[in-house]
C-alpha cells in the first residue's frame, strides 16, 4: 500500500518537473539566445599576487602603509572606513605618537557635541576612534556623487568575489568604452555605452559605474619610503591595504592555523597507532 | 536491549558502588558508549560519521554560546556587532570562523552520515524509528543552520530570509499572512531577526534531545554492520570501548585535519561575498543563493518553472519539502530484506546514480536560474523522485539479491579481505568495491 501509494506521487513529481522541462527545452530550442553585453564584456580579475595570499601569508607593512597613504589621500575623500579605528593603524608599524598625530591631522572630523551648549559640533579624531565616514549620511553621500552611494571600503576585498585583485583590476582598468573592443575584436554596442556621470570599467560587473576613475596619473601620490608611486602599483597598495582593513587578524589566523595542523597530524598519528594497537590480533 | 555476553558494569571503588546505587549514571555511560556496549567487528570507516555529527554538534554549541555573549540581534547593529566579535573580541574570529565553517562540515559529515544508511539499509527493521528520528535531527538542522545563516545580517542573510519565508507565501489563500507572522513584518526586520536568533539559540538544545533519542533507539537492536546480517554470537561482535572509541578518535583527528584547513585558511571559500555587505532591503543581489547545504533543495524548489493546476512556486514548495520528507517512508517503500546495498547488485547501481544525481542538484542550485542549469535541474529533480518513489518499490520487488553470508564472524574470517565480496562470490567478481577496512 506504502508502495503503490509513493509510486502515484512520484509519478506526480516526476511529471509536474516532466512538463516543466518540456516546456523549458522548446523554449530554449525555439528562442534565440543571445549572450548579454555583461556576457561578452565583463573581465574577471586579473591575476595578481599579494603577501598576503595562502596559508603562509602575511602582510608586507611597507606595502599597507604606502596603501594607507593612497587611501588617506585618494579614497576616503568619497570612501568611509567605518569599522577600522585609527589605534588599528599601529598594527601597520606606526608608533603610538604617529597614530595620535594621524588621528588629529585627519581631514574629516568626528561628530560631537559642543561642552558648553550641547549644541552638535566635530571635534579632532582621538585613536580610539573609527574612521569618520565622509558624508554625514547616505542622502549627503548620494547628493555630493550624482546620486551614486561611495561604499565603505572596511570589507571590500571580502565582499567581492576575488577581492584584492578585484580592487586592483578595478582601478587600473578604467577603458575609453568609444575605442575598447574586447579579446573578440567587438566593439561595445551603443546601449552599453557609459551615459551621464558614468565611466567604463570591464571589470565592473555591469560594465558602467558611477565612480571616476581614481588613479590617474603616475606620481599622484609621493610615497615616504622613496617607492616609484606607479599606477599600477599605487592600486596594489592599495589594494594591500584594503586586505588589511578586511581581515587584520590574517597573520595570526595563519600562525594559529599552522600550529593546529600540527598538533592534529601528531594527535591523527599518536591515535592512529593506539587504534591499531587496540584492534592488534583481531580480524576486522 | 544488551546481548547477553556484553560486559557488566561493576564497580569495584566503594564510593563508585555507593553512587551506582543512588544514581546509576557511570552505569548509563558504561552501557551506552563504553565496554557494556557490544557493537559488530566489521564496521568500516563510514561508521565514523556519526561520531563526527555528534562532535560537530557540540562544537556548534560551543562556538555559539560565546559567539551569543557577544552578539547584539538588532537590524541596525547585527552587522557591526558580528565585525567586533572579528576585530575586537579576544579570538572572536577564529570562535565565528570555526562557528561558521563548523555548520558546512556538520552538514558535510551529516549527508555522509545518512549516505551511509541509505547503501546499508540503515532504515530497515528494526531500526526504523532510528532513521525517523535522523531525518527529525536533518529537518531540525537545516531549521537551524537557515535561522544562522540570518544572523549576520549580510545581503545574503536579508534576501535568503526574505526568499525562504516567502516559500510560505506560495501557499493559497493563507500563505501571505502566515509569511507575515512568521517574520512578524512585512519583511524581515528586528523582529525577524530577533526570533530567529532566539530559535538559533534553542534549537541545537532540541537536537541534541532528539539525538539522544535516536542513539537510545540505536541501542535497542545495536548498531548495523555493512553485512547487513543481525548479530548472532559474541565472535560477531567487540566492545565499544576500547575498540570503536579507538578507531573514532583517529578518525576524529583525521577528519579535524580537514575541517581546520578549511577553517584557517579558506574561512570565507564555503560563504558568499555578498555576506559582508551590510542588509540592504533597497538592493536586490544578482543573485540569491543559500549556503551551499541547501543547493540540492534549492536546485528542486526552482525546478518547477511551468503552472500546472497547482502554481509552479507551490510545486516547487511542495517538492522541496517532500524531498525531505519522503524519507520518512522509506523504510515500508524499500521492501528489500536485504539491508545490506553489498548484496543488491541492481539497488547498488542506482545508488550510485543517486549519489551522482544529487551531486549534480547541488552544482545547478547554486548556479543562477539560467539555462541549461534549469533544464539539468528538472532532469536531476526527475531522478531524485524517481529514484525512491519509482524504482526503489520496484528493485526492492524484482531484485535478485546475492547470498549473505552466515555470520558477520564467517564474512570477517572466510578469508577475503573486503566485506562487499559476499560469502561465496570470488573475489574480484565484485568491481564496485566500497572501501573497507
Amino acid at each position: 500500500m506504502v508502495r503503490l501509494i509513493a509510486i502515484l506521487v512520484g509519478l506526480g513529481f516526476v511529471g509536474v518537473a516532466a512538463w516543466s522541462l518540456l516546456w523549458g527545452a522548446i523554449a530554449y530550442v525555439s528562442e534565440p539566445h543571445e549572450e548579454t553585453a555583461e556576457h561578452r564584456f565583463h573581465l574577471y580579475p586579473k591575476k595578481v599576487s599579494f603577501a598576503s595570499d595562502g596559508p603562509l601569508g602575511h602582510f608586507d607593512r611597507q606595502q599597507l602603509q604606502r596603501g594607507f597613504q593612497v587611501y588617506k589621500e585618494v579614497c576616503a575623500a568619497c570612501h568611509g572606513l567605518n569599522l577600522v579605528a585609527f589605534r588599528n593603524l599601529a598594527d601597520l608599524g606606526y608608533t603610538e605618537a604617529e597614530v595620535k598625530a594621524i588621528a588629529a591631522q585627519w581631514q574629516i572630523e568626528v561628530p560631537s557635541i559642543n561642552e558648553q551648549t550641547g549644541e552638535p559640533a566635530t571635534r579632532k579624531a582621538i585613536p580610539a576612534d573609527k574612521f569618520p565616514n565622509p558624508y554625514a549620511n547616505e542622502v549627503a553621500a548620494r547628493a555630493a556623487n550624482n546620486n551614486a552611494m561611495p561604499p565603505d571600503l572596511s570589507l571590500i576585498t571580502k565582499a567581492r568575489h576575488d577581492g584584492p585583485a578585484y580592487t586592483y583590476s578595478l582601478l587600473t582598468g578604467y577603458r575609453d568604452a568609444a575605442t575598447y573592443r574586447n579579446e573578440k575584436g567587438e566593439a561595445l554596442p551603443a546601449e552599453n555605452r557609459p551615459g551621464q556621470g558614468l565611466y567604463f570599467n570591464p571589470y565592473f560587473p555591469n560594465l558602467n559605474l558611477a565612480m571616476p576613475p581614481p588613479i590617474t596619473a603616475d606620481g599622484q601620490v609621493t610615497y615616504a619610503d622613496g617607492t616609484p608611486a606607479t599606477r599600477d602599483q599605487m592600486a596594489k597598495d592599495v589594494s594591500a591595504f584594503l586586505t588589511w582593513t578586511a581581515e587584520p587578524f590574517l597573520e595570526n589566523r595563519n600562525r594559529t592555523g599552522w600550529a593546529v595542523l600540527v598538533f592534529l597530524l601528531i594527535a591523527t598519528v599518536l591515535s592512529y597507532m593506539s587504534y591499531r594497537n587496540i584492534w592488534a590480533g583481531y580480524k576486522h | 536491549m544488551s546481548f547477553p555476553w556484553a560486559k557488566q558494569y561493576e564497580p569495584k571503588h566503594p564510593l563508585m558502588q555507593w553512587f551506582d546505587q543512588r544514581l546509576p549514571l557511570p552505569r548509563l555511560v558504561f552501557n551506552s558508549v563504553g565496554p557494556g556496549y557490544v557493537v559488530p567487528r566489521n564496521l568500516n570507516y563510514f561508521w565514523n560519521f556519526a561520531v563526527l555529527a555528534g562532535f560537530m554538534l557540540v562544537e556548534q554549541i560551543v562556538t555559539g554560546i560565546i559567539l551569543a555573549m557577544h552578539y547584539a540581534p538588532a537590524g541596525d547593529i547585527a552587522f557591526q556587532s558580528v565585525e567586533h566579535i572579528m576585530r575586537d573580541v579576544n579570538q572572536g574570529w577564529m570562535m565565528r570562523y570555526l562557528h561558521a565553517n563548523g555548520a558546512s562540515f556538520f552538514f558535510i559529515v551529516t549527508y555522509i552520515h545518512i549516505f551511509r544508511g541509505l547503501y546499508y539499509g540503515s532504515y530497515k527493521a528494526p531500526r526504523e524509528l532510528v532513521w525517523m528520528l535522523g531525518v527529525v535531527i536533518l529537518l531540525l538542522m537545516m531549521a537551524t543552520a537557515f535561522m544562522g545563516y540570518v544572523l549576520p545580517w549580510g545581503q545574503m542573510s536579508f534576501w535568503g530570509a526574505k526568499v525562504i519565508t516567502g516559500l510560505f507565501g506560495a501557499i493559497p489563500l493563507v500563505g501571505e499572512p502566515i509569511q507575515t507572522w512568521l517574520l512578524g513584518g512585512f519583511a524581515p526586520d528586528n523582529a525577524a531577526l530577533n526570533r530567529f536568533f532566539s530559535l538559533h539559540f534553542v534549537l541545537p538544545f532540541v537536537i541534541a534531545g532528539v539525538v539522544i533519542l535516536h542513539i537510545w533507539a540505536l541501542h535497542i537492536p545495536g548498531s548495523s554492520n555493512p553485512t547487513g546480517v543481525d548479530i548472532k554470537t559474541p565472535q560477531d561482535t567487540v566492545p565499544f570501548h576500547p575498540f570503536y572509541t579507538a578507531k573514532d578518535g583517529f578518525g576524529l583527528f583525521l577528519f579535524l585535519i580537514f575541517f581546520c584547513a578549511v577553517t584557517f585558511f579558506l574561512p570565507n571559500y564555503l560563504g558568499h561575498a555578498d555576506n559582508y555587505i551590510p542588509a540592504n532591503p533597497l538592493a536586490t543581489p544578482a543573485h540569491i543563493v543559500p549556503e551551499w547545504y541547501f543547493w540540492p533543495f534549492y536546485a528542486i524548489l526552482r525546478a518547477f518553472t511551468v503552472d500546472f493546476i497547482l502554481s509552479a512556486k507551490l510545486w516547487g514548495v511542495l517538492a522541496m519539502f517532500a524531498a525531505i520528507l519522503l524519507l520518512f517512508f522509506l523504510p515500508w517503500i524499500d521492501r528489500s530484506p536485504v539491508r545490506s546495498g553489498n548484496y543488491r547488485p541492481r539497488f547498488k547501481q542506482f545508488f550510485w546514480i543517486l549519489v551522482l544525481d544529487v551531486l549534480v542538484l547541488g552544482y545547478v542550485g547554486g548556479k543562477p536560474a539560467e539555462e541549461p542549469y534549469v533544464m539539468i535541474s528538472q532532469l536531476a529533480t526527475i531522478y531524485y523522485f524517481a529514484h525512491f518513489l519509482i524504482i526503489l518499490p520496484i528493485v526492492s520487488k524484482f531484485e535478485k539479491t546475492l547470498p549473505l553470508p552466515n555470520s558477520i564472524a564467517e564474512s570477517v574470517l572466510h578469508g577475503e579481505k573486503k566485506e562487499s565480496a559476499p560469502y561465496g562470490i570470488q573475489a574480484g567478481g565484485n568491481a564496485q568495491a566500497v572501501p573497507a577496512e
